[in-house]
């Protein structure tokens, strides 16, 4: 098939971008969005332009790497990462808009690059179970309810691409926060650590200039991995709870 | 003395090991603590305006109902309360909650609108209608209740303007095409308010979870309907003459 | 023709590390003789550490726990993204919670005898001892491992073996782990122990004075080329199945950091032990960019067949009984579709050769569930696989309950690496190589859910016992900035991006690693012969030539610059591409995941020849300006490693 893409280029972060138009022809139903785009890059390389930069890496669904708006939104049209993403979901002559993560906390690296680093920060701040390595004690010793378990490994797949944020009217990272809160304050192991972790890392949130959260649910509605919007009542619950 | 920040390195500690300011302070800095402070004076506005309704409606039964509900509102307390404390008690608290709910609520929006300072180029319409008239919805609710003030409580805008009875009061302010007009916009931002706000702040509460969720949009509803109708249904009644 | 056909064997290696005695002590031994850095010294130490993922992660946090200086690199924007986060089934661990006979012993027998006795038994051992505290580590950390009702670990089994060792985290174990030593690495970044370099490149080693102090590496943002000194540099940069271009790593998986340091000095062992997965998701066309695995464990109830006819193009449904060959039912009775991976994978090749094979391009065979659907039920097959089957669906449009999933083997894993000692040390000393980076464990085959032991049991547990025991020995003055050595090596990979820039040719990277992998693939992929081989000996040079005359590299290095990253990854490609076809060609026999098809037993098995090739096979680098090609290397030197068996006693596998 073919497309007709418009595609933000930018050449640095303090460069001037635009959305250029390109055409691409030859588009197979099963090229994944990715693969579409190494289509063009090909054809850009050979007549010297420069390619489109953007992140990737496993293009399984699961690093986390990719992500960019497509016609709106955040991973495009299905529930999935970019990089799982196929072509058969556009049809022949469609026009396609590509543009960069949009978060004053996620400023554009490069076109289709952004630099997420501030949720390695968000993490760093609090998101861990302080448990050098050596001390851990025999793994049955603290058995898990089967419950608690899976709902802990349901937040705990965030895969950290940041599709909540860039879906966020607000550019919060509540959704994100939450799901590695509720994760480790579910699991009786990241108890101790509870009431520090949370505020800790809401108070590192909003210093990477997040915005806050109004309950917007465009967050959920975006996420790859589903991550529910319960987490975010979740993460609220913990915060005011480690206040009392 | 090297083995100083050896050891601190292993026991590194999770919490940022100064003391913490006060749980206000914290509430008021973060912007999940902020929001936590807009969910509760919302929800006292809440309940002032169920009450504030069920009052109001006595104006079906004729001036003497409402004009001596209003006057028993101000003996409430006696002998233990001097009378009229009670209302103005009760003001004290509306205007807290007022004051403490509008400004969390500017200076959320500001920072929201901070965090997001570059718009996709390729917009969809996105979230429930109440969900994004929040913000404009709260600032007419804002004028109303400046205006509603002037009009019934200190009667500056009143045409009839006779203190301690609220009914002709009230007849008078409805019976001018502006007067109700005014009101019955009002009444429809509010129920818009409400219809997200209540969801909303329980969500800000922590208080939703998977299984209530439901249960709670349905109140939600339920409250901004049951509001809106009751609070309109009184300058239409006037208006249609019903009530004069 | 390749000039390393001229190779040379120098004198045998010896892991000199290992202490000797009962193997169950070697461990403790080693442990307990290995010198000590005291804790308040600790701090003037600087470690380098290239890697994120499940190995470099896991040693990065754990060193600075321990209170030395870690500076660490990846390429990702996050050390998040590291290629482990995609390993999906499990890790193994010898805590016989099934108590179904599992034991430290038994695990470090199936490992043995899985990588076709090619493995050091010391090593094996050691890693099974640890396998267990493994666990305790990454449960403590948070990492939510699927569970029974009791609360309680659940486990399963897995890649053929009879003991329920594999833990896992639904089809997300990798994901898991890896983030358990994220976040513990991340702790210790945020206390200021470790200096996170994301999006930074390594090119080269530094070393001086026949010591490994530092690295050259690229901020690949700005496209800063700087050095990085310290006093040991650890490399946990992951394996090179990427050299064949279409794997199921991550894209951007590379063998640049190993290949570098392998051309200062670090020996490369076995590079042609590579492993096929049997399961991967085919290739719809050309424009497939890379392969997707799915789960092994589908082949627990999947039936595998093919039409008896070639060239049958009925659709799977309208084919009948009689017309399909369930060829692994067919050759192997016992184990049928549970056969080892190298053994499914070469029995798929074969009937694909046969022209029998399925989908686009015949590159597939059919991988069905009718059968369980009937036995089980739907929702019996939904419960252990629907995941798996909506990955396939969301790829193929086909869903897999009605049409019947078509697989074909795909590389996945590499055994060889840089050679280490028992201490994880190369032989560049102060360079030590961890996770799959490195050669050790597995020998020619690794089973399944063995190497996210591997690289945890390297990172957080032999890593931090023994590199201390190097540093320790350590003295003398840092390394100045404007230490020759040290701007040599700067210079040189700067050239080397400039000269890449400078070419604009008309082809793009792309285009010449799709080439490069295809004929590795065939010549160097499931089956191999001398012909094939002396054949992709010949073309690789050629082919390297092309790519130094026609490369087309547009922008400039001054930049975020992903077409420059390729293409500079490419040049270690093709060096390390003749190395892996030399080593497959002198290695004559058969074993695990290297098929000679010239050393097969009768029924078509790997046939392996212990008398002669009972070592490791260590290479060493030749510059050679004569020959080499932009410095591409002269004649390698071959150095055995023999490999002496006290426990487990080789014997010919047999599946049949
Ligand atoms: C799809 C898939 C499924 C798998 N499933 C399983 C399984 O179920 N069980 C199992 O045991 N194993 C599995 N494996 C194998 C296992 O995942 C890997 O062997 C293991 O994760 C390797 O970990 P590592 O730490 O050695 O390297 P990696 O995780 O590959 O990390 C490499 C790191 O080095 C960095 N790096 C590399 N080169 C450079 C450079 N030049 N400069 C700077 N940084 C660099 C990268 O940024 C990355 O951080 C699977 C593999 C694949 C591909
Ligand atoms: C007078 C009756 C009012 C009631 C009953 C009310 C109620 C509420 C409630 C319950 C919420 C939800 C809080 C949350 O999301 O946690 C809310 C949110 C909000 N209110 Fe009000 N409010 C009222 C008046 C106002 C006024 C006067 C303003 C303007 C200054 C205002 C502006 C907002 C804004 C901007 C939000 C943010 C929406 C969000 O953050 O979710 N409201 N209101
Ligand atoms: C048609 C709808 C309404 C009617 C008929 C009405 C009527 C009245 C009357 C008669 C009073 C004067 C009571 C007294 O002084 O004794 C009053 C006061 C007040 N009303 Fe309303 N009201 C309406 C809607 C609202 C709404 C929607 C709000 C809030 C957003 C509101 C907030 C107030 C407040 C804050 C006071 C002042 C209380 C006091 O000072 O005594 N009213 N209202
Ligand atoms: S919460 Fe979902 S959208 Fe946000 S980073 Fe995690 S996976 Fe991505
Ligand atoms: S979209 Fe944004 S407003 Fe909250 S609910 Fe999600 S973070
Ligand atoms: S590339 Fe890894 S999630 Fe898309």
């Amino acid at each position: 098939m073919n497309l007709t893409l418009r595609i933000w280029r930018q050449a640095g972060p303090d460069a001037p971008g635009a959305l250029t138009t390109y055409q691409v022809g030859g588009i197979s139903p099963d090229m994944s969005f990715l693969e579409m785009l190494d289509t063009l890059n090909e054809e850009l390389i050979l007549r010297g332009e420069e390619p489109v930069a953007f992140d990737h890496d496993c293009r399984e669904g699961i690093c986390g790497a990719c992500g960019m708006v497509i016609n709106g939104q955040a991973h495009g049209p299905e529930r999935t990462t970019t990089c799982q993403l196929h072509m058969r979901h556009f049809d022949d002559g469609d026009t396609i808009d590509v543009e960069p993560w949009r978060a004053a906390a996620f400023p554009v690296v490069r076109d289709l690059v952004v630099d997420r680093s501030a949720f390695d920060r968000v993490i760093g701040s609090g998101g861990y179970i302080t448990a050098p390595t050596g001390s851990a004690p025999e793994a049955h010793a603290t058995p898990v309810p089967k419950e608690t378990a899976d709902l802990a490994f349901e937040h705990a797949e965030c895969i950290g691409c940041g599709a909540c944020v860039a879906a966020c009217p607000n550019g919060s990272a509540m959704l994100f926060t939450a799901a590695k809160v509720v994760h480790l304050n579910l699991l009786p192991q990241g108890a101790p650590e509870r009431g520090n972790r949370v505020r800790n890392m809401v108070a590192a949130m909003d210093a990477e200039g997040f915005g806050g959260c109004t309950n917007t649910g465009e967050c959920a509605t975006a996420c790859p991995k589903g991550i529910p919007l319960s987490g975010i009542a979740a993460l609220n619950r913990e915060y005011l709870r480690s206040l009392r | 003395m090297g083995g100083i920040p050896t050891v601190v390195g292993m026991a590194l500690a999770t919490g940022t090991g100064r003391r913490r300011p006060s749980t206000l302070t914290t509430l008021w800095r973060s912007t999940v603590g902020k929001k936590a402070v807009m969910a509760v004076s919302g929800g006292i506005l809440l309940l002032y305006l169920v009450g504030h309704l069920l009052g109001n409606l006595k104006v079906f039964f004729g001036p003497d109902e409402l004009n001596g509900y209003a006057a028993w509102l101000r003996t409430i307390g006696e002998p233990f309360l001097r009378h009229g404390w009670f209302v103005w008690l009760a003001r004290l608290v509306l205007l807290v909650a007022v004051l403490a709910h509008g400004t969390a609520a500017y200076q959320l929006s500001k920072r929201d609108r901070a965090a997001r300072p570059q718009g996709y180029v390729h917009r969809r319409r996105q979230t429930s209608y109440a969900t994004r008239t929040m913000r404009w919805g709260g600032v007419i609710l804002a004028l109303f209740i400046v205006w509603h003030l002037l009009d019934l409580t200190t009667l500056t805008v009143n045409p009839k303007a006779e203190a301690g009875h609220p009914y002709q009061n009230l007849v008078a302010s409805f019976s001018t095409w502006y007067g109700g007009g005014i009101y019955i916009v009002a009444m429809l931002a509010l129920g818009l308010h409400i219809r997200h706000g209540f969801w909303s702040a329980a969500q800000t509460l922590g208080v939703n979870n998977p299984r209530r969720d439901r249960a709670l949009k349905l109140t939600a509803n339920l409250l901004a309907l049951v509001l809106t109708a009751g609070f309109v249904s009184i300058p239409v009644a006037v208006m249609t003459g019903v009530v004069q | 023709m390749s000039s390393y056909l001229n190779y040379t064997v120098g004198t045998p290696i010896r892991d000199t590390k290992a202490p000797d005695g009962p193997i169950e002590g070697r461990w403790d031994r080693r442990r307990f003789e290995a010198k000590l850095v005291n804790p308040a010294n600790r701090r003037k130490y600087r470690v380098i550490v290239v890697g994120t993922g499940l190995a470099g992660g896991a040693a990065g946090a754990t060193l600075a726990e321990q209170g030395y200086h870690v500076e660490q690199f990846c390429f990702q924007d996050s050390p998040r993204r590291a290629h482990s986060i995609a390993a999906q089934g499990g890790i193994n661990a010898a805590k016989n919670y099934r108590n179904d006979g599992d034991s430290i012993r038994r695990l470090f027998y199936d490992t043995v005898k899985g990588g076709d006795f090619r493995a050091r038994e010391s090593g094996v051992h050691r890693l099974a001892e640890i396998s267990v505290e493994i666990i305790d580590q990454c449960v403590a950390q948070g990492v939510p491992f699927a569970r029974e009702y009791g609360g309680l670990l659940d486990t399963r089994s897995f890649g053929g073996v009879q003991v329920s060792r594999t833990f896992y985290a639904r089809g997300q174990t990798g994901q898991q782990l890896l983030l358990g030593a994220y976040q513990a690495l991340s702790r210790q970044i945020a206390a200021g122990n470790v200096a996170m370099h994301p999006r930074t490149e390594m090119l080269d080693l530094i070393v001086v004075d026949g010591r490994a102090r530092g690295i050259v590496a690229r901020d690949l943002v700005t496209g800063e080329i700087t050095a990085h000194l310290a006093d040991a540099v650890v490399l946990a940069t992951g394996g090179y199945g990427n050299v064949f271009y279409l794997s199921t790593n991550a894209k951007n998986s590379n063998a640049t950091a190993i290949w570098r340091a392998h051309r200062r000095g670090a020996y490369f062992a076995n590079p042609c032990f590579t492993q096929i997965h049997p399961t991967c998701i085919p290739r719809s066309g050309d424009h497939q960019s890379k392969l997707t695995l799915m789960s092994e464990s589908l082949r627990n109830d999947g039936r595998i067949w093919v039409p008896k006819a070639a060239g049958d193009t009925r659709a799977p449904q309208d084919i009948p009984e009689q017309d399909r060959d369930y060829y692994l039912e067919r050759i192997y009775p016992s184990f049928g579709n549970l056969v080892p991976r190298d053994i499914a994978s070469r029995a798929a090749k074969v009937v694909c050769d046969e022209g029998r094979g399925v989908g686009p391009g015949g590159q597939g065979v059919y991988l069905d569930f009718a059968d369980a659907i009937g036995r089980l039920g739907r929702a019996a097959v939904e419960e252990r696989y629907g995941n798996l089957f909506e990955m396939y669906e969301r790829i193929t449009a086909e869903d897999p309950y009605r049409v019947p999933m078509r697989i074909y083997p795909a590389i996945h894993y590499t055994m060889g690496g840089l050679w280490v000692d028992y201490d994880l040390q190369t032989t560049v000393p102060g360079l030590f190589a961890i996770g799959e980076a490195n050669f050790s464990d597995h020998g020619a085959n690794r089973l399944g859910a063995s190497a996210l032991m591997q690289g945890l049991a390297d990172g957080y547990f032999v890593l931090p016992a023994t590199l201390p025991d190097y540093l320790a020995r350590q003295d003398g003055p840092p390394v100045p900035a404007d230490h020759p050595a040290v701007e040599e090596a700067v210079a040189d990979a700067t050239d080397r991006l400039n000269l890449l820039l400078a070419i604009d040719g008309d082809r793009t990277p792309d285009s010449f690693h799709r080439e490069l992998g295809e004929l590795l693939w065939d010549e160097c992929g499931m089956a191999r012969d001398e012909a094939g081989l002396r054949k992709a000996l010949e073309r690789i040079p050629q082919l390297r030539d092309e790519f130094w005359r026609r490369i087309k590299v547009p922008g400039a290095g001054e930049q975020l610059n992903q077409s420059l990253e390729k293409a500079n990854r490419l040049v270690d490609y093709f060096e390390l591409a003749e190395l892996m076809c030399l080593d497959a060609l002198h290695r004559t026999e058969s074993c695990g995941g290297h098929f000679r098809t010239e050393s097969a037993t009768p029924d078509g098995e790997a046939a392996r020849m212990d008398e002669e090739f009972t070592y490791v096979a260590a290479w060493e680098f030749r510059g050679s300006e004569a020959l080499g090609e932009h410095g591409a290397g002269g004649a390698p030197v071959l150095h055995r490693e023999q490999l002496t068996f006290e426990y487990v006693h080789p014997t010919q596998r047999s599946y049949t």
